[in-house]
C-alpha cells in the first residue's frame, strides 16, 4: 500500500510531476544520444583508421617507423607473408614499400610519402580502392600509375591522366626520378591522411629505386575482428623476434586512447547530466515536503513509523526519477538504434570533420550495458535526491505538524 | 478499570529563553467506555494534553499509564508502535489523505499494523457501516462533505481497534447538522461498543453530549464534573 500511496502522490501535482518528469526524461535522452553518438563517432574513426590508413598490425625493421631510413627492409617478405597468413585470426596481408619523396606537378612540388603497393593485395587489408573518386584504382592502366587523394591534387593542381614527377632516392643513394600518371583520386574521411600519402605499384617502385621485389618497408596485416590484435601481435613478435611488431593503438595512439578514454568520458558526462538533475528534483520534493506537513504529521501520529515516511519519500523521488529516465532511456535506445542503422549525415561539418580525421556521416551505437549502467544511475540519483527532503520529514514533531494550517 | 492513568503532568515550553508553562501539574484518570469531554478556554491545555495523552509530545514532568503502560519512558520507535495499536486519533481538519479512497484511508492503519486483506475488507466495511459511508467507500475524500469527512476519520481512528479515541476539536469546521451527525455516531459506538471517547473542544454541543467534562485553566484542572 506503501508503494500505491507513493505512486498516487506523484499524481498530486500533475504539472510538477510532468515538469521533473520532461527534465529528467530531456536530461537522460541527451546523455544516451550524446553518448552513442560520440560512441558512433570513435568506432568510426577506429574503423577508419584500420581499414583505410594503417590495418591491424605493421610489421617493420625496429626504427623503421621513427625515421622512415630506406635502408630498414625486411627481406624475404614473400615467405614472412606466407608465414603470416596461417596465423589464426589474421585475414589478410599486404607488403608495402614506404619513401618519403618530393612531387612535382607543372604548378608546384612537395613533399610527400609514396607507398609502393600491389593493388590486388592491398585491395584485401584496406579500402582505399573503395574511396576513389575520380578515375581508378590501377586497374587496366601501363606502367607508373599513381593514385593520390583529394586534398593532394588541390595542392599540387593536377587533374586526372596528368603527370606529375616523383623524386627520390634509390638503393645506391643516387637522386632519381620517374614521371607517373594519376590514374586516380581518392578521397577518405581524414584530409590530412589525403594530403599526405600517395599509393604507386610495387613493381614500379622497384623499377624506380632498383629494389629486390622480395624486399619491403612494411607488412601490413589485417585480422578478422578488432579484439584478436593483442593475441596475433603476441604471437608475431614470438615468431619474428628480430622484427618490430605494432598494433594500430601502438601505430595510432589518439585512437588506442580514444578507446580507453571513451568509457572514462560517457560515465562523467551521465554524472554531470544525473548531478544537475538531481538538484532539481530536490528542489521539487523539498517543496513536496513543505507542502504535506499536516498530513506527514497525521501519518506519523497514526503511527506510521519514520523509516516507512522515510521510504515513501524516497519511493516518490525514485518513482519520479525513474519515470522520467525510462521514458527518456527507451526513447533514446530507439532513436539511436534506428540511427545506428540509417545515421546521420551532418554534411555541412564534413570540411571540420574531415580536418580532425572524422567522417561527417555518423551512426550512433549504443550498447545495452550503458543503458544498464545508466538506469542504475538514475535509479541512484532518484535515492540521493530522496535524501534531505526525506530527513526533512523526519524532523516533523507529528503534534505541532497536524496542527499546521 | 483505568485505562489511562495522569500522574503530576507538566509541560514547559521554551525552558530557557522565555519559559511557557502550558500544563502545571495535572492528575486524571480515564475509565474503559467514558464519553469525556476537556474544555477550557484557548491556551488552557486541551491540545498540550491531548498530545501527551496520545504520545505525540512529551511532558516535562509526570507519568501517563495507559493500561499500566508507562508510555512517558517509551523510545520513539516503541511509542510510535505504541500509538498504532492503542490510540485512535481524530483531528479538527480531518487529515485524510486526498489520494486514496475513503475505503483506502480506513484500511491504511490496518495495513501498517499487517493485517490480512481479508480482514481488513471486512474490518473496514463494518466501520464504514457504522459510520454510515459503505455507499462512499470508492469516493476520494474532496468528494464528500466536511461532516463525511470526519466519519471517514473517525471509521480511521477505530480500524486499529485502539483502546480509546483523542479528538482534537472535532466538530470545529463542521456545520451544526454534521456535528449533531458525528457526535450521534460517537455516542452510538460509545454505547454500543464501550468504545472511549475523550474530547477536546470549545463546542457546547459537544459538552453537552459529554458524560464528563474536565475544564482546564493555566494548565490546571478546574473541575471534574461527571453526570
Amino acid at each position: 500500500m506503501l508503494w500505491l500511496l507513493s505512486w498516487k502522490n506523484i499524481w498530486r501535482n500533475k504539472l510538477r510531476s510532468i515538469v521533473v518528469i520532461t527534465a529528467v526524461t530531456l536530461g537522460v535522452f541527451a546523455g544516451i544520444f550524446m553518448i552513442a553518438f560520440m560512441n558512433g563517432m570513435v568506432e568510426d574513426r577506429i574503423k577508419s583508421v584500420i581499414r583505410t590508413e594503417i590495418s591491424h598490425i605493421q610489421i617493420h625493421q625496429p626504427d623503421f617507423k621513427e625515421n622512415h631510413d630506406f635502408s630498414l627492409r625486411i627481406n624475404n617478405a614473400d615467405s614472412l607473408i606466407q608465414k603470416i597468413i596461417q596465423t589464426k585470426y589474421v585475414a589478410a596481408v599486404c607488403k608495402r614499400i614506404i619513401i618519403s619523396s618530393l612531387v612535382a606537378s607543372a604548378e608546384t612540388n612537395t613533399g610527400v610519402i609514396i607507398t609502393g603497393i600491389v593493388p590486388d593485395e592491398e585491395k584485401k587489408v584496406t579500402n582505399i580502392s573503395d574511396k576513389i573518386i575520380v578515375g581508378k584504382y590501377f586497374e587496366g592502366r601501363g606502367k607508373n600509375a599513381v593514385v593520390i587523394g583529394k586534398k593532394f591534387v588541390e595542392k599540387l593542381k593536377v587533374t586526372i591522366n596528368k603527370k606529375i614527377i616523383i623524386t627520390l632516392q634509390d638503393i645506391n643513394k643516387n637522386i632519381t626520378s620517374g614521371a607517373f600518371r594519376v590514374v586516380g583520386i581518392y578521397e577518405t574521411d581524414n584530409t590530412m591522411y589525403d594530403e599526405a600519402n600517395v599509393f604507386v605499384r610495387y613493381n614500379d617502385l622497384c623499377i624506380l629505386t632498383g629494389l629486390n621485389d622480395t624486399e619491403t618497408h612494411e607488412i601490413a596485416v589485417l585480422l578478422t575482428k578488432n579484439e584478436s590484435s593483442e593475441t596475433v601481435k603476441q604471437e608475431l613478435k614470438k615468431n619474428f623476434p628480430e622484427l618490430e611488431v605494432q598494433d594500430w593503438m601502438e601505430l595510432s595512439p589518439e585512437a588506442g586512447y580514444l578507446v580507453s578514454a571513451m568509457d572514462q568520458y560517457m560515465i562523467i558526462f551521465i554524472l554531470i547530466i544525473l548531478l544537475a538533475l538531481c538538484f532539481g528534483i530536490i528542489n521539487t520534493m523539498l517543496m513536496v515536503v513543505l507542502e504535506r506537513v499536516k498530513e506527514l504529521g497525521m501519518l506519523m501520529a497514526v503511527g506510521m513509523s519514520k523509516p516507512r515516511v522515510f521510504f515513501m519519500i524516497m519511493l516518490e523521488t525514485v518513482y519520479l526519477s525513474l519515470t522520467g529516465g525510462l521514458i527518456g532511456i527507451v526513447s533514446g535506445y530507439i532513436i539511436c538504434k534506428h540511427l545506428e542503422k540509417a545515421g546521420l549525415n551532418l554534411y555541412f561539418w564534413k570540411e571540420v570533420y574531415s580536418s580532425v580525421g572524422y567522417s561527417s556521416f555518423i551512426y550512433p551505437t549504443i550498447d545495452f550495458q550503458m543503458i544498464v549502467f545508466t538506469t542504475w544511475m538514475v535509479i541512484l540519483t532518484g535515492i540521493l535526491s530522496a535524501l534531505y527532503p526525506a530527513y526533512k520529514a523526519l524532523k516533523l514533531n507529528p503534534a505541532e505538524a497536524t496542527r499546521t494550517e | 478499570m483505568n485505562i489511562i492513568e495522569i500522574r503530576g503532568i507538566c509541560k514547559t515550553y521554551d525552558k530557557k529563553t522565555l519559559p511557557v508553562h502550558a500544563l502545571n501539574g495535572i492528575d486524571l484518570t480515564f475509565q474503559k467506555g467514558e464519553f469525556a469531554s476537556i474544555v477550557g478556554p484557548s491556551g488552557s491545555g486541551k491540545t498540550t494534553l491531548l498530545n501527551i495523552i496520545g504520545g505525540l509530545d512529551d511532558p516535562t514532568d509526570g507519568v501517563i499509564l495507559i493500561d499500566g503502560v508507562n508510555i512517558t519512558a517509551l523510545s520513539g520507535r516503541k511509542k510510535t508502535q505504541f500509538r498504532m495499536k492503542n490510540i485512535g486519533f481524530v483531528f479538527q481538519s480531518f487529515n485524510l489523505i486526498p489520494v486514496f479512497t475513503v475505503k483506502e484511508n480506513v484500511e491504511f492503519i490496518m495495513h501498517l499494523q499487517g493485517i490480512s486483506k481479508e480482514e481488513r475488507e471486512k474490518r473496514t466495511n463494518e466501520l464504514l457501516d457504522a459510520v454510515g459511508l459503505n455507499d462512499k467507500k470508492n469516493n476520494r475524500p474532496n468528494k464528500l462533505s466536511g461532516g463525511q469527512q470526519q466519519r471517514v476519520a473517525v471509521a480511521r481512528a477505530l480500524a486499529s481497534k485502539p483502546k480509546f479515541i483523542l479528538a482534537d476539536e472535532p466538530t470545529a469546521n463542521l456545520d451544526s447538522k454534521s456535528t449533531e451527525n458525528l457526535l450521534d455516531i460517537m455516542e452510538k459506538l460509545n454505547q454500543e461498543e464501550n468504545i472511549t471517547f475523550i474530547f477536546s473542544t470549545h463546542d457546547s454541543r459537544v459538552v453537552n453530549k459529554a458524560r464528563r467534562v474536565i475544564t482546564i485553566e493555566d494548565g490546571k484542572v478546574i473541575s471534574d464534573i461527571s453526570n
